[in-house]
């Protein structure tokens, strides 16, 4: 697995770059993560997802895909393209720590 | 280890990709491809269409969309002896299985996925002849289609898409 640093910490991640150690996310990591990939401030909606997505990878064991943000976290998938634009899926799991969902819906 | 950080490429550069999907089945199991193909195209940020038409149209139609129905007749995939197929209640209990398998995966509805779809920002068009030979009216389809078009905007459309045919 590659380290690499980030907001000078650093992480393990995948060969694409997601973080592969759910303990090495931070919230300040978050906002490092979100800065990398273009999102320059993480507000009350995007903490909304990213909090759901922790916890539900908590139990779960993998990350929730978009309909499940909208089904079982309760955050609109419209709203979801609004604050990680035009790949929410990836972008969500990548500010959150997480691999890329494995569902494919 | 390097010293730039490994950041995922989200590819937001090539936002121009754009894919089209023509839906021509009215079986529930032909209805699932087209529709899950369209999610995976969305999630990626493309631009999306889906073009129902003939059978397809079942996909759409209000009475339908939600009873779309799976038989076992002519299908060797079923693994079932091809003389019982064709026996009655085979198509019930063949649907009311397929539809079980899909909902343990936690896979939505046809009306609930098409909604899904909507809220990614498909766009959902109808066939013009099999508007016109179905005698459908825009109140007997989805609520929110795109509209109705007929080839050769169909062709216009899909101008630069990556095509599907399903």
């Amino acid at each position: 697995m590659p380290v690499t640093t980030i907001g000078g910490q650093e992480v393990h991640v995948d060969d694409e770059g997601f973080l592969t150690e759910y303990d090495e996310w931070s919230e300040d990591l978050a906002k490092e993560l979100a800065t990398n990939i273009g999102i320059a401030e993480l507000n009350d909606d995007h903490w909304k997802v990213i909090t759901f997505l922790r916890s539900d990878f908590q139990e779960q064991g993998e990350t929730a895909t978009l309909r499940r943000v909208s089904a079982v976290g309760g955050i609109p998938t419209k709203s979801l393209f609004e604050l990680f634009p035009k790949k929410p899926a990836r972008k969500m799991s990548y500010v959150s720590g997480l691999p890329k969902p494995a569902g494919c819906i | 280890m390097t010293n730039a950080p490994i950041v995922p490429d989200f590819g937001d550069d090539d936002a121009d990709r754009k894919m089209a999907f023509v839906c021509s089945k009215g079986s529930l199991d032909m209805a699932y491809p087209g529709l899950i193909m369209a999610s995976g195209a969305l999630e990626h940020g493309i631009e999306t269409h889906i073009f129902f038409t003939f059978w397809g149209m079942d996909m759409i139609n209000k009475k339908t969309m939600g009873k779309l129905k799976f038989s076992p007749v002519g299908n060797p995939a079923t693994h079932m002896p091809a003389a019982l197929a064709p026996f009655p209640g085979m198509t019930t209990m063949a649907t009311r299985q397929m539809n079980k398998q899909l909902n343990d995966l936690d896979i939505p509805d046809i009306p609930a996925f098409l909604t899904h779809l909507q809220d990614m920002g498909c766009h959902l068009w109808a066939c013009k002849m099999s508007v016109d030979m179905f005698q459908l009216t825009e109140a007997d389809m989805i609520d929110g289609l795109d509209g109705v078009l007929n080839v050769s905007d169909f062709i216009e459309l899909i101008d630069g898409a990556q095509t599907m045919f399903i």
